[in-house]
């Protein structure tokens, strides 16, 4: 029973479980079980919260005996990404400088995904307030990959993803400042999407970049993504960024998968030297599958996504120097050196030296320094103005095709470790990531197969115009059923036996 | 202490230049990024969200009253409205700035380039505005100690209910050429300001409250020179007097300073009560805010359709409406100045002239027996529990020969208890006037034979003795007997 409630895709649990087949407690402890069961080897999870969830399980189960109805993910837990505030339950956004913090409030995506029903397991590791590629960044030590564990599950949202590869949760959400929910989709064999910048309320998200930052939904099938984006987007006033439109329809576009006539532009410059082998050949494959269920496939050029990786990495820095800048040991969370004999900057120093890790330290430097009085212009002003240049290159490819593809990342899942010492190696994962966050459209990561080389997940991204975000979810479930229909299923498939089977439960 | 040079000799050897930014406070009903209540006071942190406690995750969303109010501000003060305009953060640490930034406008202000006419002794300057922009006010800090100071804390309490207040801050363009007149002009202006911000109903702009604050800069240039001195800024002057006296304290000082072959630091100062400035933080640390456009908000973009219906709410500019008022009410300069001197009294007479009053008695009560006894309440004016329709109201009475003054004030205390309108506080407390013959007849006659001998007087033709017996009337009647009536009774009954 429990292998069955743990491999189901979340729309289904949510239909039986609306149909009173299955309880929505019966399904949390289930999941609950293999966290507890595997969490150890992963380190998905910062915090499980198994008392509040069952609590809310038993809540949802209740509204459902008594003739509710509810969303079609009610009673169907989730794993959270440590970045969003929940009432009473310690968020750290895998710092130590908010360690033991617990929030007096809520996210709006987090009461959204309450009042839908939708049972919450616990936080999910991640790099240090977002900022990595590969988990390894966060204070309470890295998440390894399901795939293998000696690699790491992709960043930041590296807990998030690697808990739906390890069958702990059925639905997850990330955040995405330059690829941190599609990066990490991509070295699982995961789905995720970042939505429309303002498509989804970034209200008590803590913030990495304020311009960049978009909360999305993870999970393993694309009808189940579509579901949550859902249950989580639309607009809040809390949000001033928040967009007012109707949530595009993704579920439809979801469930339909029909590809027939849509104009696919594939990035001419993400993608060459520097990618895989086993990637491109994934890629290529997968374009194949479009074109064969009715797609026309063109090359398009966005000629200044060359520059897109160090804009980015003078914006995401400036912004990050300013919103950390909050953490100074006065008001909440760490204290450091509070024992009458220091002035207030040295308690601020030693706080924040013994709060923040060494790439937090780095990118608020690099901030500090992108945004002073002299050089601001030379480094922040120059890099806003390559910003919108990658805008007019999205502007002018999607006045040709309806969404562009390219991979997700330009590697499989490497070594934890291999890459710590070397940031420029690392920032370089987020390569195809980052235009969409820059010009604030629609992406989303599925998966394409696994690497022959090395036998890891290959990712393809999605990307659409600003508002279009169905059409990612209409490539992605087109995708999903012609890879299925070769494979007999999705990816992850190929790794539940190892997780849920005999020997998964043995382990 | 500082050594000071005679004022005249300055202006014998330097020219003056002044320049203010000025802090208004808005009385909005809520906080300028979020929900919170605005009114001041209340228990320490009890007017706090996450949003104003710049709690990780919690965003900011702009006020549209603030920004209603920042436009009429700089419509009133002849700027233009910018169509489009930014916030942005201006980041530093602060103990009492809860996102160690603070959100404000940068080089996009909402209104800019205005201009402002001021009459001081019979002559008319023009201070230009360079802009009005918005920005929020910090917490309020409590250093507990011996001195209250913070040199010598035990330590320092925050209270973060003023955190997030919408504050407007304008700033003028440098002001040369007032020479003897500059503290004057620094002075007429801020005075100019805090009647339009009342005028405009944005602002308590209370002073002594906080609700106004006043940064002086003011910097000297040998005569003639063609390029402007160092110049300080004098911070948080928070009265009209003390606008004057730091600006005539900082040009001597200056000036003996720049005499002695000295140079003049950059730098901010604090003003002190007494009468002096003394150095603060100095420019030479001079702070880097690291300025960008606040990514959490979307940019303001008021429709030229919305400017202009404000425009139409703008009221009548208060020196006008002083002037227009005097030359109406026939009220000579004195009796003009205290009106105006009485916060709020300009208003409350002018409503009641409205209502049907003669200036001079809507005058008379408002500066005399209201305002004693809102001072003996303690309380403002317009704190009173009467409005000017129900003075008109009671002075209606009195010219109707209803009430006496003496009753017309027992009328007063009675709206004032809250009794009810004049009229019915007159029928309730049976105030008015008796002048029926039967009932003073009746009293009359009581008092002849209360007092024969004062009665026999008056028959023997001393006349003048009446008063005795009208006295006794009016005493049995409560005040409330037409003393003329008694007195033709009396003299018809004795004559």
């Amino acid at each position: 029973m429990s292998h069955a409630i743990l491999t189901a895709t979340a729309a289904d649990l949510g239909a039986r479980i609306a149909a009173r087949e299955l309880t929505s407690v019966e399904v949390t402890r289930a999941f609950l079980g293999q966290i507890e069961r595997h969490d150890g080897r992963v380190h998905a999870f910062l915090h499980v919260d198994a008392e509040g969830a069952l609590a809310q399980a038993a809540a949802v189960d209740a509204r459902l005996d008594a003739g509710e109805v509810l969303g079609p993910l009610a009673g169907v837990p989730l794993a959270m990404k440590d970045l969003f505030t929940q009432e009473g339950v310690p968020t750290t956004a895998g710092s130590r400088i908010l360690e033991g913090w617990r929030p007096p409030y809520s996210a709006t995506v987090t009461r959204r995904l309450l009042d839908a029903g939708i049972v919450i397991l616990g936080k999910t590791n991640m790099d240090e307030f977002a900022m990595g590629s590969s988990t390894e960044n966060s204070a309470y030590g890295p998440t390894h990959n399901p795939w293998d564990l000696e690699r790491i599950p992709g960043g930041s949202g590296g807990g998030s993803s690697a808990s739906l590869a390890a069958f702990e949760a059925p639905l997850a959400i990330g955040t995405d400042t330059g690829g941190s929910i599609r990066q990490p989709a991509s070295v699982t064999g995961t789905v995720g999407v970042k939505p429309t910048y303002g498509g989804t309320s970034r209200y008590g998200v803590i913030a990495m970049a304020s311009s960049l930052d978009q909360p999305g939904p993870c999970a393993r099938t694309v009808l189940d993504a579509a579901l949550l984006h859902e249950a989580m987007a639309g607009y809040d006033p809390m949000d001033s960024t928040s967009i007012d439109a109707p949530v595009p329809p993704v579920v439809e576009a979801a469930r339909s998968g029909d590809v027939s006539g849509l104009r696919i532009g594939v990035v001419k410059e993400l993608g060459g030297e520097g990618y895989a082998p086993g990637v491109e050949q994934r890629f290529t494959e997968a374009l194949d599958l479009l074109r064969d269920a009715g797609a026309e496939i063109v090359e398009v050029s966005c000629p200044h996504f060359d520059y897109a990786l160090g804009a980015y990495y003078l914006i995401m820095p400036s912004e990050v120097s300013s919103n950390l800048a909050r953490y100074d040991g006065m008001r909440y969370g760490l204290r450091v050196g509070d024992d009458g004999s220091r002035s207030t900057e040295e308690v601020m120093a030693l706080t924040r030296d013994a709060g923040f890790g060494e790439e937090v330290k780095r990118r608020v430097i690099i901030g500090t320094y992108a945004l002073s009085s002299g050089y601001y212009d030379a480094y922040y002003g120059s890099a806003q103005k390559v910003r919108r240049l990658i805008t007019d290159d999205f502007d002018a490819a999607f006045a040709q095709v309806d969404v562009l593809v390219s991979p997700s990342t330009p590697t499989t899942a490497f070594k934890l470790g291999e890459r710590m010492d070397d940031p420029l190696a690392m920032y370089k994962s987020d390569l195809c990531t980052i235009p969409s966050n820059m010009a604030g459209n629609a992406a989303g990561s599925f998966p394409v197969g696994l690497a022959p080389e090395d036998g890891l997940p290959v990712g393809l991204q999605v990307m659409a115009p600003p508002l279009a975000d169905d059409r990612v979810y209409r490539v992605g479930a087109a995708l999903e059923r012609a890879l299925a229909r070769r494979d007999g299923g999705v990816l992850t498939d190929q790794i539940a036996d190892r997780w849920v089977g005999e020997a998964g439960q043995e382990a | 202490m500082d050594e000071l040079m005679d004022f005249d000799e300055v202006l014998a050897s330097f020219d003056p230049t002044l320049g203010l930014e000025v802090h208004v406070e808005l009385n909005t009903a809520t906080k300028m990024f979020c929900a919170c209540d605005n009114t001041p006071g209340g228990e320490p942190n009890t007017k706090t969200c996450p949003v104003c406690l710049g709690l990780p995750g919690s965003l900011p969303v702009v006020n549209g009253q603030a920004v209603e109010s920042a436009i009429r501000i700089g419509l009133a003060l002849g700027c233009s409205i910018a169509p489009w305009s930014r916030f942005a953060r201006k980041n530093y640490f602060y103990p009492d700035m809860t996102k160690d930034f603070q959100t404000s406008q940068y080089d996009e202000p909402i209104c800019f380039d205005g201009h402002v006419d001021l009459e001081v002794d019979g002559r008319t300057y023009g201070i230009e505005i360079e802009r009005v922009h918005m920005e929020e006010d910090a917490g309020k800090l409590t250093h507990v100690g011996a001195s209250g100071r913070i040199q010598d804390a035990e330590a320092s309490l925050v209270d973060f209910n003023r955190a997030g207040t919408p504050l407007m801050e304008i700033v003028t363009r440098p002001i040369g050429g007032l020479g003897a007149k500059t503290p004057e002009v620094g002075r007429a202006y801020l005075a100019h300001l805090r009647e339009l911000m009342v005028a405009l109903g944005v602002s308590d702009a209370r002073m002594e409250a906080g609700n106004l604050r006043c940064d002086v800069n003011i910097s000297l240039a040998p005569k003639g020179a063609t390029e402007l001195g160092k110049r300080t800024e004098t911070k948080n002057v928070n009265s009209l007097r003390s606008v004057e006296d730091a600006l005539r304290y900082e040009m001597r000082r200056q000036g003996a300073l720049l005499a002695a072959g000295g140079t003049v630091t950059q730098e901010t100062r604090h003003w002190h009560e007494e009468g002096w400035t003394s150095p603060g933080r100095s420019k030479e640390q001079a702070e880097d805010y690291r300025y960008f456009p606040e990514p959490d908000l979307v940019p303001v973009a008021p429709s030229a359709a919305w400017v202009e219906e404000l425009r139409a709410t703008l009221p009548e500019p208060p020196a006008r409406r002083r002037a227009r008022l005097q030359d109406a009410w026939g009220f000579t300069d004195l009796e003009m100045r205290d009106v105006v001197g009485n916060a709020g009294s300009l208003d409350l007479i002018d409503a009641t002239v409205t209502a049907g009053a003669s200036p001079a008695t809507a005058r008379k009560w408002w500066l005399g027996e209201l305002a004693r006894r809102a001072n003996e309440a303690g309380v403002e004016l317009a704190g009173l529990a009467i409005t000017p329709a129900q003075v008109a109201r009671v002075q209606a009475l009195v010219e109707a020969g209803t009430l006496t003054d003496k009753l017309a004030r027992d009328a007063f205390d009675g709206v004032l208890a809250g009794e009810g309108d004049p009229d019915a506080v007159v029928a309730a407390r049976g105030l008015a006037v008796v002048s029926d013959d039967g009932a003073l007849g009746a009293a009359v006659d009581a008092a002849i034979a209360a007092m024969p001998d004062v009665a026999d007087k008056i028959r023997a033709g001393k006349v003048q003795a009446a008063g005795a017996l009208i006295g006794a009337v009016m005493k049995q009647m409560r005040g409330q007997a037409d003393a003329a009536r008694v007195r033709e009774l009396v003299l018809e009954r004795l004559g």
